[in-house]
């Protein structure tokens, strides 16, 4: 990527703009707490998925479908244990490991390479930018997890197939958006401007356009964050996804379907574990947007109260 | 006390922003009475505006509030009227045309169709509001009017769609046409047209018309009385003449010394060095020639101007010099060597030397860099300019030589006006050391004593660093105090060229004359002579 022009480098300064990027977090509320939400779903998901391992596979045919609240038992089984009378919140916290990691790498994938294709696509000559788009076509042309079955159905299903199909059916959705962007934003005087001073397409592209879209970008995959666990869940109900013993939030819901008029917390824990982290991602990225955008920032410097 | 058709007294409003209130107009009083041209004249953030709106109850509450006065209509205080009374006086006896018809006029319908809409919510019956139709677009100078009613708005020309918009302010003969900025977005000779139909039907209808402008011109060409305002007062009023011929507050006095067109003409420069050669670019857009065989030269230290309409390919030849667009045929000579056919490589050495200031600062200036790294990208491109520890020392050094504090290194171009924007962009440009810089309507977009305050700099600038330009411009008396030579085109094609003196005194061809004619002066004498100068050629025509 191009050299950036000067910005003060020393550890006063970043220590500084660190701080305002904290203060303004502090601003908005909901922001902060989706944050706070995150760090410690990350938190569940790198440590206690491991220390809860033993205990969140561990049979008891006695506490089948047991019900939640009941304080009595062990804290892990205060959401309910499910069908095989296992823990569900022990269970919640060590799905979120693939769950995450599935979800997260296969949306950043997706992400970065949509981008990059949506920016080629829409910057470069005609022939590159249809070529791109005929690919975009066919794979949105064709049902996406159809696609994905058909995929797993030759390769083993594991989590980086996983990963890797999801990704390459949700590249299109950025890669739309990106190109029809790039469309706009390359119209503009700015850009011109810069091509007089003689700045190269890369330049152009990454330093004056890409900054432009990338609050677009972020809130479409906060928003397919969901998407994406939903499908895994779909895959793995199907039996080409994650394979039990293994175990995500998208399997238990998709696990819990079948006792949902007798026992709906099997179903409804994990459902919320998805909603929440979405809702959270969503919360923080509207945040972000703000942040970067210069003609907004103030909103969050001055402390207002209602949001963007 | 005889009573006035409309009264405004003591009106104030204010916004209700974050930031603070910001009070938009504070204690206006004015009045209009039947049959009279009233011109409210001020700049941008006068407030002149807000008050139209206020009038045809535009403003949107929130943010906006009218915390006093009182608007009178014929006796009738609008703020005392039931909303249903309100809307029945808007646009039956109060009607408004604005700056740009293509946003007015929804795109989807006819506009026969939109016209009798008016018509008919007023309550005309169909066949009646088909027949007014017709008859107004042909009252509006429309051609054709029975094949016009059937065509969309984007079918037609810009003067063309502010007549259509006149023709449906119209449609209901209101008592007052209020006109805000009605021929600010239009080309010289369409703008003389604009405001030609508007006074005559003025006088044939008798109603009364109040426009909105910053235009010293447009007040001495059609106005009775004018109004000047600055930050929400009303400064001075007057008959037009009075206020021009004898100012007596600070800010008209000044209004009027910076309206372009009275400074000295220039002699001409002595070099007779070519720094630019330009001959016989063409360029098509499909079967359209959008330029046919230009051909110039700029010589060293040189102002030459561009003028002429839109649509005369004077951007276009900007963006072929600066290769934003190929041209079809022809060179463009620079250093002996065909900067029309440089590989990429040798031009990244050129750019340096030809840079651009553009016409919208807002728009040309990236909205999220401050203005270091705006201007400090240039050495970003071209490494060998500068070592990266000087960038910040020279980036001050060159606000301040576009007449900014260094403060402004760290602000956002959303953080500065037009003014100050336009600077930036200049410093933008000079960051590379150009020889030659390309300004494309650069003081178009900014008010009058911003526009002179640039214009005086880039003098100084020419003079301080022996900067070549070319100046692309519809505004003629602006050419007239900066160009040394002026080119004037039309359709592609150079009309005629020559020293400004020359082609402002002795125009040759028939177009410059028209061009020279329908351009306005702020001397109200000046401008009666030129109507009626205009209106012989017209007869001599018919």
């Amino acid at each position: 990527m191009a050299k950036s022009p000067p910005t003060a480098k020393d550890n006063n300064t970043r220590r500084f703009v660190f701080n305002a990027w904290l203060l303004m977090l502090a601003r908005d509320r909901f922001a902060l707490f989706a944050a706070i939400f995150l760090l410690v779903l990350v938190g569940v998901a790198l440590v206690g998925s491991f220390a809860l391992e033993d205990v969140a596979t561990k049979q008891n045919l006695r506490g089948r479908n047991a019900p939640p609240f009941d304080f009595n038992k062990d804290w892990v089984f205060w959401l309910g244990g499910d069908a095989l009378g296992r823990p569900l919140l022990a269970r919640i916290f060590l799905a979120s490991r693939n769950t995450l990691m599935i979800a997260a790498s296969a949306v950043s994938f997706s992400l970065i390479i949509g981008c990059f294709l949506g920016l080629i696509a829409g910057y470069t000559s005609k022939f590159v930018s249809h070529l791109i788009l005929r690919v975009a076509d066919v794979i949105m042309s064709f049902p996406s997890l159809l696609l994905a079955v058909i995929i797993l159905y030759m390769l083993p299903p594991s989590v980086i197939n996983i990963i890797v199909v999801l990704a390459i059916t949700r590249i299109p959705i950025y890669l739309r958006t990106a190109r029809a962007e790039v469309l706009e934003i390359r119209e503009r005087m700015f850009i011109q401007a810069a091509t007089v001073m003689g700045a190269s397409n890369k330049r152009i592209i990454f330093r004056h356009i890409l900054p432009i879209i990338i609050p677009t970008m972020v809130t479409i995959a906060t928003l397919d964050f969901a998407f994406v666990m939903l499908a895994e869940s779909s895959l793995s109900f199907l039996g080409i996804g994650i394979q039990p013993p293994e175990i995500t939030w998208g399997l238990m819901v998709a696990q819990g379907r079948p006792y949902l008029t007798t026992a709906w917390w099997l179903s409804f824990w994990p459902g919320l574990a998805i909603i929440l982290t979405t809702l959270s991602l969503n919360l923080l990225s509207n945040w972000l947007r703000v942040v970067l955008d210069p003609q907004q920032r103030w909103r969050m410097e001055i402390g207002d109260q209602k949001n963007g | 006390m005889a009573e006035h058709l409309l009264e405004i007294k003591d009106l104030a409003v204010v916004f209700n922003t974050i930031a603070g209130q910001v009070q938009a107009v504070n204690g206006v009083n004015l009045h209009l009475d039947k049959g009279e041209v009233l011109a409210i004249l001020g700049e941008s953030g006068s407030g002149k505006s807000v008050t139209a709106s206020a009038v045809l109850n535009l403003i949107d509450m929130p943010p906006g509030e009218i915390t006093a006065g009182e608007i009178r209509f014929k006796g009738e205080n609008l703020f005392d009227m039931p909303p249903a009374r309100r809307r029945d006086i808007n646009g039956k006896n109060i009607a408004m045309i604005f700056q740009d018809p293509l946003s007015y006029l929804n795109p989807v319908y006819r506009i026969g169709w939109q016209i009798e809409e008016a018509l008919k919510v007023h309550g005309a019956k169909e066949k009646e509001a088909r027949l007014e139709t017709l008859r107004l677009l042909e009252k509006v100078g429309i051609t054709e009017p029975i094949s016009a009613v059937r065509k969309y708005p984007h079918q037609f020309s810009g003067g063309q769609r502010q007549r259509v918009m006149i023709a449906m302010a119209l449609a209901l003969r209101p008592d007052i046409l209020i006109a805000d900025e009605p021929t600010t977005a239009l080309d010289v000779t369409v703008q003389a047209q604009i405001l030609d139909l508007l006074v005559n039907l003025q006088k044939e209808t008798g109603m009364a018309l109040l426009i909105i402008t910053h235009d010293l011109g447009v007040v001495a060409e059609v106005a009775n009385r004018v109004i000047v305002m600055q930050n929400g007062k009303v400064i001075e009023a007057g008959s037009v003449r009075d206020i021009y011929f004898k100012p007596s507050h600070k800010y008209t006095k000044q209004l009027i010394k910076s309206a372009p067109g009275k400074g000295k003409f220039s002699l001409g420069t002595s070099s007779s060095n070519p720094l630019l050669s330009v001959s016989k670019i063409s360029k098509n857009y499909g079967v359209f020639r959008a330029l046919k065989d230009i051909s110039f030269d700029l010589m060293e230290g040189e102002t030459v101007a561009i003028v002429g309409e839109s649509g005369s390919g004077k951007s276009t030849t900007a963006k072929i010099l600066l290769r934003l667009e190929n041209a079809n045929s022809g060179s463009v000579f620079y250093q002996n060597q065909d900067i029309l056919t440089l590989s990429d490589q040798d031009l990244l050495k050129k750019r340096r030397d030809i840079q651009m200031v553009f016409q919208d600062p807002s728009q040309s200036l990236n909205p999220r860099m401050t203005v270091l790294q705006l201007i400090s990208e240039a050495w970003v491109i071209h490494p060998d300019v500068l070592p990266k520890n000087k960038w910040l020392r020279r980036v001050e050094d060159l606000l301040e030589q576009v007449g900014l504090e260094k403060e402004y290194a760290r602000r956002f171009p959303h953080q500065l006006s037009g003014g100050q924007l336009q600077r930036i962009a200049i410093a933008r440009a000079l960051a590379l050391e150009p020889k030659i810089i390309i300004c494309d309507e650069a003081v178009s977009a900014l008010d009058v004593s911003v526009q002179a305050q640039v214009i005086s700099l880039l003098k100084k600038l020419k003079k301080d660093l022996g900067l070549s330009y070319i100046f692309i411009a519809h505004d003629l008396p602006v050419v007239r105090d900066f160009a040394d030579r002026v080119i004037v085109m039309k359709e592609g094609q150079i009309v005629e060229t020559g020293l400004t003196k020359d082609i402002f005194l002795k125009p040759q061809k028939k177009y410059t004359q028209e061009l020279l004619l329908a351009s306005l002066e702020p001397d109200p004498d000046v401008q009666l002579a030129r109507r009626n100068t205009r209106k012989k050629l017209l007869e001599y025509k018919i």
